[in-house]
């Protein structure tokens, strides 16, 4: 590096490379989330030691407005209610985080999850609504629900977190209670969200004719449901089929995080839609012989209100969607199955719809129960009369009374710690890989975690098996393969970009493989599906479907071989990247037909155009321009204005000087060297 | 560092500059054409040794900090006598222009002195390499932060701003006293010239030690002006007289042939 390449910007500022920040998302009545000034928020670093020490910021220290460090110990709803309420003084916020996730859990999703938008309400089991029986996230404390009207960003302990510290350290400390001198260090956050007030509000000014800004200012949280049937379903016919009867295997494939793009989801969603894909692919060979269709379907958006649920609900409704309503069975959710010590696992129902007898449960129950028989785990019911958790389930419930169970690896309330945080991560359910192996030696390994979470799957392959109409004295050849169940874990949670992954993946989105886990944040509507939704679908094809031997020109037109295009709408055709072949870089891509399809997971509430809905998630995320962070030091004001003021002297000075020089130029400069006409 | 500290530097480093254009130059719009010329002419010199150092850094060796160092000094110098140079070729401009305006205009007399056009010119070339040295900076400047995180000295702005209005006032008097031995014919003038330039450039390497850069820079300042004063007319005697404030009609009386 050319050592006079130091330009005057590098001598200046220190640009902070991999930051988290924390956006604006609107609902139909709030705004939540931060927010930056335009050009960004400066301030001067504080590390803050202890909650005492938040005084020095709030109100005694000198050089207000401050920036401040908190160590992940200290980034709790306490002191964040107290820097939000003193936020004159405080210019933003910068989360450190820790290295390992903090043992006593952390949970900054609310209390009681979709609250509003689940079946419990004031005219269906009332006394359920509002979780006044069971408090599901009892950790949970609700701030990535607030408003902050300062940005705050998380950065990883790094060696530029080491530059910050040690920056604070040589000028920002005080030291024996003296006031620190200036120059000091200082940082400066920029995160501008161009949206407010609520979903209704940024939606008018999305509208080209007002906004000044044609681009919009927001968009709807939205993506794809991805869901596949084991018979062919002939999906141009919408609305009821006659003679088909469904049973969905839901899951979810969302979550989320306070900070933006950040989204681990082990428990949340990892462990469900790796249990249900394993289920599909040990239940590939058996379900030709079930006289019910089993709808495998993955949910996007059911962290925000139920966004893929409410969606597919409406669709079945409204005779849009290839079944509908009276098509279904009955369901079985498989929510979070991370299996704890003691390998319970809990078969959650709903008590209003059970005192309807024509809502059969207890079959459902007692497959599941005979399912699991000879496995590593037990199954139960609680012991309680309790609501359904948050599930997908709860939204069908909302149009009819249909028998269903949840499971979950909670009796009461979650055992989720780390509940729609950052720390819901591959540590939280103990996939320790060992550091020495290598990535590929790493996705070979199978851990204790995966064999228990193939127990899991295999419970449930069975369950619908039997549900589905399958013979139980069949039923010990279905088995779900631990092997595969351990690469899916490794490739959501550890690394998506691996041996056994890049051979599924669709050939035109490479370019998406990344050297991380998987980002379960459902982002919003645009060309691009999110992560997950793309790798459940690349996945499950490849697990339920077939080979099918044509040519890429064909596969992509969706066609068996050139004439033929009427399976367009029961088979979807995927070219697949294959494996690498031997000695080379090129790759056996092959064609996959499967019964893989997607569906639009979208809120009702924007194709109503209802932005005010209370029944449907009306969650949108507020567009920005740019989001970068930089510290720098500041000189003091005083030294400021003494530039302006000697600046301002010289201008003067020389006017003046200039002034007289000029009127007496005649005389100062007449010499009698040049003739006495020159002009001057 | 924000808004007061930009307009601070600015009014520091073309305070002089922007008083002088306004009280001697603004009214008479052949001094702004020959002003803007002279600017053009430095843009050219700067553009021409620019181009020079910058082909030979693509074909230097990036890494070795001895070879860049050498290259600096090397395009410093190179561009101090490129500047020189074409002060030179200006003046040969101007003389063949000063021809021909005397020959299509009706007066019988020039209508810009020699004199005043060396003024001009050096002033012009201050204003150009004033504004290259220190537009780049003012921008910085406006920003919240200032220089020091890497530990380099506070006062970077300042001393800039500083340095730069020697630099602009340094152009003028060189032009005076250029065009005045160049008509005269006096070439170790000339010389002396390129020297003092070459010289303060150079004393820029001292950076960022800025008293070892500021001091001399504007000793030379000092030293430069009274030359140029001397050599546009100017003695101790007539600034006695402008001192003790005597007019106009009592200095013509008072007139004796010399």
């Amino acid at each position: 590096k050319q050592i006079f390449s130091l330009t005057r910007e590098k001598k200046i500022y220190i640009n902070l490379n991999e930051t988290f920040p924390c956006v604006r998302l609107l609902n139909a009545t709030h705004q939540i989330g931060c927010q930056s000034s335009l050009s960004g928020d400066v301030g001067v670093l504080h590390l803050l030691e202890s909650e005492e020490n938040l005084d020095w910021v709030l109100r005694t220290g000198p050089n207000p407005p401050y920036m401040v460090i908190l160590e992940s110990t200290l980034f709790t709803r306490p002191i964040l209610m107290k820097l939000k309420n003193g936020s004159s003084r405080v210019a933003g916020v910068l989360a450190v985080q820790p290295t390992s996730n903090p043992p006593e859990g952390f949970s900054p999703h609310t209390s009681c999850p979709n609250e509003n938008t689940g079946v419990y309400s004031e005219t269906y089991g009332p006394s359920y609504a509002h979780c006044n029986v069971t408090m599901w996230n009892p950790l949970g404390t609700g701030i990535s629900y607030e408003e902050f009207d300062f940005p705050i960003f998380s950065v990883k302990d790094d060696n530029d977190t080491e530059v910050i510290r040690r920056c604070y350290m040589e000028h920002n400390r005080a030291v024996n209670g003296s006031t620190p001198q200036y120059p000091l260090c200082a940082m400066q956050l920029m995160s501008h969200m161009a949206a407010v007030t609520d979903t209704a509000t940024c939606m008018r000014r999305n509208a080209p004719t007002f906004s000044l800004a044609p681009d919009g200012v927001c968009d709807p949280l939205g993506d794809a449901n991805i869901w596949a049937s084991t018979k062919p379903l002939n999906s141009s016919t919408k609305g009821h089929k006659d003679g088909v009867s469904v049973v969905i295997a839901a899951t979810k494939l969302d979550s989320r995080s306070f900070f933006f793009d950040v989204a681990p989801g082990a428990d949340s969603a990892a462990t469900g839609l790796v249990a249900l894909l394993a289920a599909a692919s040990a239940l590939h060979n058996a379900t030709a012989e079930l006289n019910r269709t089993i709808l495998y379907t993955f949910f996007n958006g059911e962290t925000f209100d139920y966004i893929g649920s409410s969606r597919m609900v409406y669709d079945m409704a409204k005779n849009d969607f290839t079944v509908d309503l009276d098509n279904i069975h009955s369901i079985l959710e498989v929510g979070q199955v991370a299996l704890g010590p003691d390998s319970r696992l809990w078969l959650h129902s709903d008590p209003v719809s059970k005192r309807n007898s024509s809502v059969n449960v207890e079959t459902l129950v007692s497959n599941l129960q005979a399912a699991a028989a000879g496995l590593n785990l037990s199954l139960g019911e609680p012991n309680v009369t309790q609501p359904l958790p948050p599930s997908s389930f709860q939204r069908f419930l909302l149009e009819r009374p249909i028998p269903g169970v949840v499971i979950e690896n909670h009796q009461t309330s979650f055992t989720n710690k780390y509940y729609q945080s950052m720390f819901d991560n591959a540590e939280y359910l103990k996939l320790n890989y060992p550091p020495n192996l290598t990535p590929e030696e790493q996705l070979e390994l199978v851990t204790d975690s995966a064999k228990a979470l193939t127990e899991v799957a295999t419970t449930v392959a069975r369950g619908l098996y039997l549900q589905a109409g399958g013979e139980l004295a069949q039923m010990s050849r279905i088995q779900a393969d631990s092997e595969l169940v351990s690469k899916m874990l490794y490739t959501f949670l550890v690394r998506v970009n691996n041996s056994w992954f890049d051979q599924l993946v669709k050939s035109d989105w490479t370019g998406v493989l990344r050297n991380r886990p998987t980002n379960f944040y459902i982002g919003v509507t645009g060309q691009y599906f999110s992560e997950p939704a793309l790798m459940v679908q690349c996945i499950l094809a490849n697990l339920t479907g077939s080979i099918a031997n044509i040519t890429e020109g064909n596969c992509q037109d969706k066609k068996m071989d050139k004439d033929e295009n009427m399976n367009k709408d029961i088979y979807s055709y995927l070219w697949v990247q294959g494996p690498v072949r031997p000695n080379s870089t090129e790759r056996d891509s092959f064609c996959v037909r499967s019964l893989v399809r997607q569906s639009k997971a979208l809120s009702p509430a924007f194709e109503l155009s209802e932005y005010t809905s209370k029944n449907y998630s009306t969650w949108a995320e507020s567009r920005w321009s740019a989001i970068k962070g930089r510290i720098f030091l500041v000189a003091s004001h005083d030294l400021e204005m003494l530039t302006l003021g000697v600046g301002v002297g010289v201008l003067l000075m020389s006017l003046l000087l200039t002034y007289i020089v000029s009127s007496k130029a005649d005389i100062l400069f007449s010499s009698g060297r040049e003739p006495t006409n020159a002009t001057y | 560092m924000t808004a007061a500290v930009f307009f601070g530097c600015t009014f520091i480093a073309f305070g002089p500059a922007i008083a002088l254009f306004l009280f001697t130059i603004a009214r008479e719009p052949l001094r702004v054409i020959f002003l803007i010329a002279g600017a053009f002419f430095w843009l050219v010199s700067l553009l021409l040794s620019s181009l020079v150092w910058f082909i030979s850094v693509q074909i230097s060796n990036k890494e070795s900090a001895a070879q860049q160092k050498g290259l600096l000094i090397f395009g410093v110098v190179l561009s101090v006598l490129l500047q020189e140079t074409f002060r030179f070729g200006y003046y040969k401009l101007l003389k063949k222009a000063n021809e021909g305006l005397l020959t299509l205009s009706q007066e019988e007399t020039m209508p810009i002195s020699i004199r005043q056009l060396a003024y001009v010119s050096g002033l012009g070339f201050g204003f150009m390499s004033g504004a290259f040295s220190v537009v780049n900076i003012l921008a910085d400047s406006a920003g919240p932060g200032t220089v020091g995180i890497h530990g380099d000295s506070q006062h970077y702005f300042l001393s800039s701003a500083f340095m730069t209005m020697a630099i602009i006032l340094l152009h003028m008097f060189w032009g005076v006293v250029f065009f005045d031995a160049c008509e005269k014919r006096c070439w170790w003038a000339v010389g002396l010239v390129v020297v003092i330039h070459l010289v303060v450039s150079c004393l820029t390497f001292q950076n960022p030690d800025y008293t070892a850069t500021l001091v001399p820079a504007y000793v030379i300042l000092f030293g430069m002006g009274v030359w140029a004063f001397y050599t546009a007319g100017g003695s101790l005697r007539n600034i006695k007289l402008c001192l003790t404030c005597k007019d106009k009609d009592f200095l013509l009386s008072n007139h004796r042939p010399r």
